[in-house]
């Protein structure tokens, strides 16, 4: 079955979409990542022009990430407010990376630096989240210990000045970081198109220690409301949000996200971690095989002004 | 009555001035295409007849009709990847500045058949020629035609271009007809058609015509708002994600 896209201007199959969506909101609810990098590329693939693409998806994470956070805030795994100190962070660091984002895309190699930060990022943040959760497993496995984290056992730079106690992520740390972190998500996110989860993600767990149950309800809070934002801001500036992709997507996106978490849930920690590191490792491979193998067809078209 | 009479016989004397050996009469099945929800490209017909004034001697050589349908014209920008150490990056790249979006010609025989190279491109026969204007003449760049190459390659593969050699039927001696074929993803706007009629490689006729690619219904609600009510349309659609989202907590809520 098709239905046409009003924005899009072109037919696209429901049940492909619905599909995908869903696919796409299993993994987003089940990491606390927004998606974004997985359901822009397949709407690309399937012929949606990039900016109609890029606008759209916006919506689809604002719906998943809504679902996700409210399940975790029942649950009471959401920490509020680390999460609008995350919010109020990224905010400023969009503003930034949208300045910056034009600033490129004047250069022409615009997608050369996309691509060559999704392969640098991917590749560390999945490569090192691998090893240290393959430990964890193993340490598992053979019995040992591992380190425990305690109420008050901080390292030494979350103890700069203007501390903030975040009673439900039993985390007790200055602002500077917190904010300059999120500000730094904001900034790459800002750059690269997407909501940044698959960095914020890892930083909550590893740099601040927030406990793994928090973490992906405090990601989803912050995502919410960046994309929300996000969602506004295409429609306002540049008329590419399609209504009716964004309805398709979002039925797709939430049930697959009702289901992603309650998997989530019933996964240990440490298997969570080897998961999110192979999803992240694989969409790495994926952009860098793009960049390294000759392509089939080495031109691209690509649509510059409005028609005339 | 007499005003009408006098334009008439103005008229009577402005064709037969202007008037060639043939004349050339074209219609088009629909000048307007309409897409609704369940649209998925659409198939126009272009039917013609080519008059001849019964004084003049016959031709030696056979009609060659050439239909070119054009869409409405895109700024496009053709990258070129090169090998840089281990990386293919973009580098060069050529625009195109008046670009139809979409492009489709047919002719009655092979471009071959109906003359050179040169005649080809002289008559700006085929998409390469007509994608780099015949004015570029002596200096053709080479680079120019490899980007256009490309450019016919990729739109081509979404029948965006189309060449299609042997699509204008003769139905009789003077009647032909040649099919119009739209992909759903050509875009919305006014569409020309040209109708040149040759005859050993000599322009006898051309005409010209047009059609129009429109939404309707809810399709056109929604586009027109987007544009005119554009934060209000993105007020309803994060107000819509975020109410969608909040639905499935509560319709999931099991345990």
């Amino acid at each position: 079955m098709q239905i046409y896209l009003p924005i899009a201007e072109m037919p696209i199959s429901v049940l492909l979409i619905i599909g995908m969506s869903a696919a796409v909101g299993f993994v987003s609810g089940m990491f606390g990542i927004g998606g974004g990098f997985l359901m822009t590329p397949l709407l690309i693939f399937l012929g949606v022009p990039p900016a109609v693409a890029v606008a759209t998806v916006t919506a689809q994470v604002a719906a998943s990430s809504m679902t996700g956070a409210v399940s975790n805030w029942q649950r009471r795994q959401l920490d509020i407010k680390l999460g609008l100190f995350l919010t109020a962070g990224g905010l400023v660091g969009t503003m930034l990376g949208v300045l910056a984002f034009n600033s490129i895309r004047r250069t022409g190699q615009l997608e050369v630096v996309i691509a060559l930060s999704y392969l640098v990022l991917f590749m560390i943040i999945g490569s090192m989240m691998l090893l240290e959760s393959l430990r964890a497993l193993m340490r598992a496995r053979t019995g040992k210990p591992g380190r425990l984290k305690r109420a008050g056992q901080h390292p030494a730079w979350l103890k700069l000045p203007l501390r903030v106690r975040f009673a439900r992520s039993r985390l007790y740390a200055s602002a500077i970081p917190i904010l300059g972190f999120a500000a730094l998500v904001g900034f790459i996110g800002a750059v690269l198109g997407i909501g940044g989860g698959f960095i914020m993600v890892p930083a909550l767990l590893y740099l601040f220690r927030v406990p793994t149950m928090m973490v992906v309800g405090t990601s989803l809070f912050q995502i919410l409301v960046t994309m929300t934002a996000a969602t506004l801001f295409h429609a306002a500036s540049n008329q590419s949000v399609d209504i009716v992709l964004a309805v398709l997507l979002i039925i797709g996106g939430v049930i697959g996200a009702q289901f992603g978490g309650r998997a989530g849930r019933h996964l240990r920690g440490e298997s969570f971690r080897v998961l999110l590191a192979v999803l992240l490792l694989a969409v790495g491979f994926r952009i860098g095989s793009e960049l390294i193998f000759r392509p089939e067809e080495p031109f691209s078209v690509s649509i510059q002004g409005a028609r005339g | 009555m007499m005003r009408s009479a006098a334009w008439a016989l103005f008229w009577l004397v402005a064709l037969t001035v202007t008037a060639r050996p043939e004349t050339l009469v074209v219609s088009l099945s629909a000048h307007r295409v309409l897409i609704g929800s369940n649209y998925t490209g659409a198939q126009l017909a272009v039917f013609g007849s080519v008059e001849r004034d019964g004084r003049s001697v016959a031709r030696a050589d056979p009609y060659d009709v050439v239909v070119t349908a054009q869409g409405p014209r895109q700024h496009l920008l053709v990258r070129e990847k090169d090998r840089f150490g281990p990386l293919w990056l973009n580098n060069e790249q050529r625009r195109f500045g008046e670009a139809p979006s979409f492009l489709a010609t047919s002719t009655t025989r092979l471009f071959r058949e109906m003359g050179s190279e040169e005649d080809a491109r002289r008559l700006n026969l085929g998409l390469r020629n007509k994608l780099i204007p015949a004015g570029a003449g002596l200096s053709f760049d080479t680079g120019e035609a490899r980007f256009a190459d490309a450019l016919i390659r990729i739109k081509g593969a979404g029948k965006l271009y189309q060449e299609v050699e042997r699509g204008v039927t003769f139905l009789t001696p003077s009647m032909f007809q040649a099919p119009i074929i739209l992909p759903a993803t050509a875009p919305t706007g006014n569409y020309d058609v040209t109708v040149e009629v040759y005859s050993g490689q000599v322009l006898l006729a051309k005409q010209q015509t047009s059609f129009e690619v429109v939404q309707i219904g809810f399709e056109q609600q929604v586009a027109r708002l987007a544009r005119s009510w554009s934060l209000a349309y993105g007020l309803a659609t994060a107000l819509m994600a975020l109410g969608f989202g909040w639905l499935a907590t509560v319709i999931f809520r099991r345990d």
